[in-house]
């Protein structure tokens, strides 16, 4: 797809021998200085303003010469003055590297070209863009509302939407959507499915629009929203302090509750420069892999179901596991799913007491994990049946992954190496002992293998916690740093981090406004970006195959749809 | 309609009571437990009202939930209905994965504007009598979402609710109480006072006539309107 763009920037070559400093900004700005108006760096990356009809050229300069092959996220924000899209850009090799690239438009003719052919991910997020902030994109593909329904007045988070006025569904909305549509065209034999979004294999309210050829699949399209619930809005109507933290709690509910939290404790934390205690990070690494095991759980539990299409044995055994994470968890936090742990600057209880009581029941779980683990390889990865829907089904490869900004489970079940916790350290995982998984088979297997083996490795860094809180002084038990009550971070800052949650890159970007609550929160879901693969992986596929790969996306609506 | 009037022959009850509305209103019993079979047995009141009573105590022992996931509480609801909670004890933990199978539709999460016309599709799906448990604020109230510009602020501006169980999200124990207390209502007989919005056909006439509700209103063939949200008027 960006083959046909390296042919327009013969102007690169000029600037290729100051690749070998590409990570230095002002080798980037060479690179792309004819596109540059003006540097307006970023707390994460330098960021580079640049003319809205250059946005092909420079990505695919970008891309190409100096390897930012990842399109992280794409930002769209309304100003007094202009409308800003911000293409956040960083490596798979090295997620540290990062670049901004921003894309200023007038409030009049907000249009901007767009950033499709380069990377096939601003596909979903463009739309994205276009339907709550209003952005719109030249020669997009598909420019259309993506959370919102049609009928929609309006872009909500622009700044002079009125959300009291009435919004209206008709009966059109609620009519047979199979009406009409049973066969595609009038001489072809395809037939048109309708899959949800009320539907058992769909993980929530994923609505897939699927035309069969026989029981092949010769077209499906993801329609999403069904679950949109405004946390991006909700984020920006909360003080940083606290009101904003029971939110990342219902993105992934999963519950990927900690680890979630972690994505906008640690944006916020660089935003107001705050450092985290020691203590207080090892508590944050051991409950965050609590939540790991718990999500894969749930993914491993509902992709049997929908494999085997029973509430039995596999179902079952998952849900019990999840039931002792769950214990240990409420035990940590208080609740089961809604976590609400963490605070900036630490987090908001040490461990109860008595101590040696939630260790021992840490440490039991932890010590029946692997007998569980081998039972669930008996029942599924050595299951010939299972085999036989899994493997060489739903194949995502290596450089479709990359281009879709597929992370997580998913990519690396595709032999993509990439970890934020390994490659952008934070928490206090440098310090312990862990293996990143990948598998190669860019399968549905794989993608379950991936996740079984790190519940391994997440059983691993627990234990290593345990080890060290068991150990830990008492008086040097820090579990919260010194954080002003008000949190007032200078306008104009603009930081955009990510943790590895439970489904991949989960990131944060928030512009502070001056005032205690933020300009603009942005939530880059993994789901979202995994989910827009869906097409590659199933086009061609048997049916049943993709109700298979759906279960192996493993897809949280709530993160999807935010 | 009510029992105690014996009637010769089955004239008007053949209607699908899918016109949730109709179904509500009246007096004395709730319409909702009316059955062809009961209206057979309309002229022995004696054997009806033991009749009725086992057929109430039937339908609160055997209860077939709809498999209906929306969000966050769905994931509690799966706990109920899997190992330790186990929502069979009581009778109700087989989820069915058709509408047209199923009693009891519980409610787990956040109902958004795209969503609603879908939900109340599945409610009108399920055959009479039916019932509606609506889990967690979202789908009381809105919840935590509730000033979203998307968000149906409750379940109940869509579709009638038996129970609210309240929690964000309620933990098993308390979705098991909130059916069990659904069901000892059935096997009673009772009906809640249900509340219906009027989420049937509003006239424009009440609207400010700014240029989108004109656009709307040459777009949209008053017949075909089902729904409206209007933010500022909703509880």
């Amino acid at each position: 797809m960006s083959t046909q763009q390296e042919d327009d920037t013969p102007d690169v070559d000029d600037a290729a021998p100051a690749t070998p400093a590409s990570g230095s900004p002002a080798a980037l700005e060479a690179l792309i200085e004819d596109h540059v108006l003006e540097r307006e760096d970023h707390l994460n990356a330098p960021g580079f303003v640049i003319r809205a009809d250059a946005v092909q050229d420079v990505l695919s300069t970008l891309k190409t010469e100096a390897g930012f092959d990842h399109l992280s996220c794409v930002t769209a924000e309304e100003h007094e003055d202009r409308f800003e899209s911000i293409y956040h850009l960083r490596k798979y090799d090295d997620p540290t590297q990062e670049v901004s690239i921003i894309v200023p438009t007038s409030r009049d003719n907000p249009v901007s070209e767009t950033a499709e052919p380069v990377f096939r991910t601003a596909d979903w997020h463009e739309r994205e863009a276009y339907d709550l902030v209003g952005v719109e994109y030249d020669d997009h593909p598909n420019l259309e509302r993506i959370l919102l329904p049609d009928t929609w007045q309006g872009h909500p988070l622009g700044l002079d939407y009125n959300q009291n006025k009435p919004q209206i569904v008709t009966f059109d909305e609620h009519k047979n959507p199979l009406e009409g549509h049973e066969q595609a065209a009038d001489d072809s034999d395809t037939m048109f499915l309708n899959i949800g979004p009320h539907h058992p294999a769909t993980h929530g309210v994923l609505h897939v629009e699927t035309v069969l050829d026989g029981e092949q699949v010769a077209d499906v399209n993801p329609d999403i929203g069904y679950l949109h619930r405004c946390e991006e809005q909700m984020a920006q109507k909360g003080t940083y302090r606290h009101q904003i933290m029971p939110y990342p709690d219902r993105w992934d509910y999963g519950p990927g509750g900690i680890l979630n939290e972690w994505a906008y404790a640690r944006t916020a934390e660089d935003l107001a420069d705050i450092d985290v205690p020691e203590y207080a990070q090892i508590l944050r690494t051991m409950g965050g892999e609590l939540c790991r095991i718990a999500c894969h759980m749930l993914a491993l539990g509902t992709f049997c179901l929908d494999i085997y299409g029973d509430f039995t044995a596999i179902f079952m055994y998952a849900m019990r596991d999840r039931e002792v994470v769950q214990n240990i968890l409420e035990d940590l936090t208080g609740q089961r799913m809604m976590l609400n742990y963490l605070r900036l600057g630490g987090v908001v209880w040490d461990i109860p007491e008595p101590r040696a009581e939630f260790f021992e029941s840490v440490r039991d779980f932890l010590d029946e994990l692997p007998e569980r683990l081998d039972e669930y390889s008996d029942l599924i990865t050595s299951n010939e049946i299972f085999q036989a829907r899994t493997v060489n089904t739903g194949v995502l490869d290596y450089e479709t992954a990359k281009d879709y900004g597929v992370t997580g489970p998913v990519a690396r079940g595709s032999g993509v190496d990439y970890d934020v916790r390994r490659d952008d350290p934070y928490g206090y995982y440098p310090e312990l002992d862990w293996d990143v998984v990948t598998e190669d088979g860019g399968d549905n297997y794989s993608r379950l293998l991936v996740r079984m083996e790190e519940v391994e490795q997440s059983a691993r860094i627990i234990e290593q916690c345990v080890d060290l809180l068991e150990g830990w002084p008492e008086d040097e038990r820090d579990i919260q740093a010194n954080v002003p009550r008000t949190l007032k971070p200078e306008a104009g800052t603009e930081t955009y981090r990510t943790v590895e949650g439970a489904k991949g890159e989960l990131g944060v970007y928030i512009r502070a406004d001056g005032t205690e609550k933020p300009g603009r929160f942005k939530i880059r879901s993994p789901c979202f970006s995994n989910l827009s693969a869906l097409k590659e992986m199933s086009t061609g596929e048997y049916i049943p195959d993709l109700v298979a790969t759906l279960g192996s996306l493993d897809v949280i609506l709530g993160e999807v749809d935010r | 309609m009510s029992s105690d009037q014996p009637r010769d022959s089955i004239t008007d009850t053949s209607d699908p009571l899918t016109s949730t509305r109709d179904a509500r209103m009246g007096d004395g019993v709730d319409d909702r437990f009316n059955s062809r079979l009961r209206e057979a047995f309309g002229s022995t009141p004696f054997i009806l009202t033991k009749f009725d009573k086992f057929m109430n105590w039937v339908r609160g022992s055997s209860m077939f939930m709809l498999q209906f996931g929306i969000a966050c509480c769905s994931i509690e609801m799966m706990h109920t209905y899997s190992v330790k909670h186990d929502l069979d004890r009581f009778h109700a933990g087989v989820p069915r994965a058709s509408p047209r199978q199923a009693d009891v539709m519980i409610v787990p999460g956040t109902i958004v504007s795209k969503f609603a016309p879908r939900m109340k599709r599945v409610y009108d799906q399920m055959p009479e009598p039916k019932f509606v448990v609506n889990m967690g604020n979202c789908s009381t109230s809105g919840g935590p979402f509730q000033e979203g510009y998307n968000v149906v602020k409750g379940a109940e501006e869509v579709i009638p609710v038996d129970i609210h169980i309240p929690g964000c999200p309620p933990r098993p124990e308390a979705l098991v109480y909130g059916v069990a207390k659904l069901q000892e209502r059935i096997a009673n007989g009772e009906s809640s006072p249900v509340t219906v919005k009027p989420y049937e056909l509003e006239e424009f006439g009440d609207l400010e006539r700014d240029e989108i509700v004109d656009k709307l209103a040459a777009d949209i063939d008053e017949e075909s309107l089902v729904m409206r949200y209007n933010w500022a008027d909703s509880p």
